[in-house]
């Protein structure tokens, strides 16, 4: 990549000769750390998920044979336990990701903005107090929190006082979404929606809803990450110049109108890095279901990631666990772009007015360090 | 074009760098030679089950080293399977290794692991059940290091509490479900046992069912259902809850809490109380009889060698010491399993009258079903066991067969 990156000086004689020579030598240990721990693992792991490596001695050795796109196949459209496997994992991710992004973002937003405010009395202790989790290890949370969340914990027992009988969080593999339908008598599949679909899960399986297992982890992720977005959103918002909020007030612009016409708009390069930071993160979440184990909670807490190492290191299916690893990969590269294009900035054509604002974040977002 | 050249150079440098590093030292192979060798360092992974486990074991192995002047370094894996694994894979695996029966098969399927137990001097004085297990394709692979069977554990103060005596020990399915009715009380479940294929499936055996029959699968046979209804009635009754549903971790400590009077568990349940709970008073007795007579699973692991060990002679000399009758008493005595080798289960039958139930399971044990890719198929089978309480057997078994019979027909064409 550092290759690619390099510019490629004019090539002539006279005094700038040699130069090119001695741009490579600075450049060489940048280009052999990158080639050592990212260029060829990344060409191991393609290697690997389109062979039959066991694991066993290297992945190049004489025995191991090349199978194309078998691993893939394996996981995507061949029916067996593999593929609804993967299939479980992605429907399992896909809920997951579509609570923590945006609730992590909002509310690491409204963190921010609280912390922020000059008013505050102990802003110090908030953002310490905010920021903590991001700095404990997720083991020692995914820990607490399964003290907290077992049938006769902390939270069944403050909900309990309320008169609700809280579930075993972490063993409960009901769906919310199926929970909320059979609270209105819908208990079973119309026969359409039984039938196996994509990936080999019936429609009725994807649209179970995460777990109640899986929405503790979201409560978990939630609460660990929203620190860290909290103190990006504190920068980007401590950049923003005191003169124009004196600005927006000579406008007239109350709380909301300034927030969502000037605030917002001007955190847009930060919104996207959080947002992301938060897609990447959550399609990759591994340490949480790996402490609590991915097996528990009827299947409903396994992620493509912890399949990823199941496949490997457990059943020696590394084949496989490259295979979905790869997937995944190009899903998040897939995400992103698709991300970056709803979140450009689209100069207004038929319209003349343009907000002097707009105006403002515009010029911020192509300074931003991020495009 | 000098910059592209130099550029290829770099990288091709630092390729062949990497792969060098992953295909080096994969020849060699143990030289036939009479006497052991000295000044080696091996190296031994282990799954121990605690303190007590690794430190008996970490003696076992000085005394050895002591006396043919090596080292040996034992290490506690925290997750065997994957540290086994990673060794493999990074051509480094250990010289000697806990191989777990469930992996076993796909290990030997595989290539992995050295075909050297019929060499060993004390080969034929394994239990035959034992080297069955450990045998693929008609070879004795590994050692068994020593084993478990499953038992019937009684906690003696809930027993008296209600009543019961000697004489209502159950020997019956209609037995054990009516003790353990009146077991139930409020706070506590009459029986419990992990929710899982290595606990569920003994009771489809003992209805008569089997997984494997000859060359095909029969996981969804009448039998097999048959034992899995019998459990959906001891559900349905309140007498049988999973460690789970207790906020217990497993069998054991269901039982050591109080909030089961009866589990299914092993001699390993032994070392548990007595650190954990050592007021629990309690006896192990032999499972009851299902309709189809009894039944029970015996479990054990091998001492594994790595395929074209360089340090095979010394390796094997210290795996004919550890297995001999002696060591293995000296480990019963530490961390309660049974010896591996006929005279020396015997023996233990003698020294621990209390464990007599778990090595009279001997003459009816099974072993676990777990050939090459069915351990993923068992993975499955325990996700679906957690709907147990509400699902047809049929359905749940249904599964189960048709995953084993994907993989069953992967292994054999």
């Amino acid at each position: 990549m550092a290759v690619n990156a390099a510019p490629r000086p004019r090539r002539g004689g006279g005094i700038r000769r040699g130069e090119a020579r001695a741009g490579w030598l600075f450049i060489a240990p940048a280009v052999f750390i990158t080639a050592v721990f990212l260029v060829i693992p990344i060409a191991l792991a393609l290697w690997v998920s389109m062979s039959d490596w066991n694991g066993f001695q290297s992945p190049l050795n004489p025995r191991v044979n090349f199978v194309g796109l078998e691993n893939y196949a394996a996981i995507t459209v061949e029916d067996g336990l593999d593929q609804r496997n993967f299939g479980t994992a992605v429907r399992n991710n896909l809920y997951y990701v579509l609570l923590v992004v945006p609730l992590q973002t909002i509310i690491s937003l409204l963190l921010a903005i609280q912390v922020n405010r000059a008013a505050l009395r102990g802003r110090g202790f908030f953002r310490t107090a905010f920021y903590f989790p991001s700095v404990t290890s997720t083991v020692a949370i995914v820990v607490v929190f399964q003290f907290l969340f077992t049938a006769s914990g902390a939270v069944n027992a403050a909900i309990g006082a309320l008169g609700i009988r809280g579930p075993d969080w972490f063993n409960d593999s009901t769906g919310l979404v199926h929970g909320a339908l059979s609270a209105f008598g819908i208990d079973s599949p119309s026969p359409a929606l039984a039938e196996p679909g994509f990936l080999g899960i019936s429609g009725w399986e994807w649209l179970a809803g995460p777990s109640v297992a899986m929405t503790s982890l979201i409560i978990l992720a939630i609460f660990t990450t929203s620190g860290t977005f909290m103190l990006l959103f504190l920068a980007a918002l401590q950049s923003i110049g005191s003169e124009i909020d004196e600005a927006t007030l000579m406008d007239g612009a109350g709380p909301f109108r300034k927030f969502f016409s000037v605030t917002v708009p001007m955190l847009r390069p930060t919104l996207f890095t959080v947002l992301t930071l938060g897609l990447i993160g959550s399609w990759q979440v591994f340490d949480q279901i790996y402490v609590i184990g991915g097996g528990s909670a009827g299947g409903t807490i396994s992620t493509p990631a912890f399949l990823a190492y199941r496949s490997s290191f457990v059943d020696l299916q590394w084949g496989q666990g490259a295979a979905i690893a790869f997937i995944l990969f190009v899903f998040i590269i897939l995400l992103t772009l698709v991300q970056r294009w709803v979140l450009k900035e689209r100069t207004p054509r038929k319209r003349n007015r343009v907000a002097a604002t707009e105006k403002i974040a515009a010029n911020d977002s192509t300074s931003g360090g991020l495009r | 074009m000098r910059t592209s050249q130099w550029s290829a150079l770099g990288l091709a440098g630092a390729l062949a760098v990497t792969l060098t590093a992953c295909s080096a030292g994969s020849e060699g192979g143990g030289g036939d030679g009479g006497a052991v060798e000295e000044g080696l360092e091996l190296t031994m992974l282990i799954g121990s089950s605690g303190d007590a486990e690794t430190s008996a074991v970490q003696a076992a192995a000085d005394a050895w080293g002591g006396e043919t002047g090596n080292t040996v370094e034992v290490i506690a894996a925290n997750d065997l399977v994957q540290q086994l694994g990673q060794g493999f894979s990074g051509n480094n695996p250990p010289d000697i290794f806990y191989m777990p029966w469930d992996q076993f098969q796909t290990y030997a399927a595989q290539g992995f692991i050295e075909p050297y137990a019929s060499e060993l001097e004390n080969s034929g004085d394994f239990l035959p059940a034992l080297a069955e297990q450990f045998s693929y394709d008609g070879e004795f692979y590994c050692a068994p290091k020593d084993f478990s069977t499953l038992g019937l554990q009684i906690n003696l103060d809930a027993w008296e509490a209600a009543g019961l005596t000697d004489a209502d020990i159950p020997t019956d399915w209609d037995q054990l479900a009516s003790v353990a009715q009146t077991l139930t009380t409020g706070e506590q479940v009459g029986l419990s046992m992990g929710r899982e294929y290595a606990r569920v499936g003994v009771f489809m055996n003992q209805a008569g069912g089997t997984l494997v029959d000859g060359d095909s699968i029969a996981a969804d046979s009448e039998e097999n259902q048959a034992g899995l209804a019998y459990l959906q009635e001891l559900i349905e009754a309140g007498s049988l809850k999973f460690p789970q549903e207790l906020e217990a971790g497993w069998g054991g400590e269901a039982f050591g809490l109080g909030k089961a009077a009866m589990v299914i568990e092993g001699p390993w349940i032994n070392g548990a109380m007595k650190n954990d709970f050592p007021e629990r008073r309690f006896v192990s007795v032999e499972l009851p009889a299902g309709p189809a007579g009894p039944s029970t699973y015996a479990f054990s692991n091998c001492w594994g060698m790595p395929v074209g060990s360089e340090t095979k002679d010394a390796t094997m000399d210290l795996i004919e010491f550890l297995t001999s009758d002696e060591q293995q008493l000296a480990f019963a005595e530490a961390f309660g399993v049974i010896p591996s080798t006929e005279s020396g289960a015997a023996a233990y039958a003698e020294q621990f009258p209390d464990n007599s139930a778990f090595v009279a399971g001997v003459e009816y044990a099974e072993s676990p079903v777990a050939f090459q890719g069915a351990a993923a198929a068992f993975a499955d089978f325990n996700t679906q066991l957690e709907s147990i309480g509400s699902a047809e057997p049929a359905s749940l078994l249904g599964t189960l067969q048709g995953n084993l019979e994907a993989a069953y027909d992967e292994v054999n064409g």
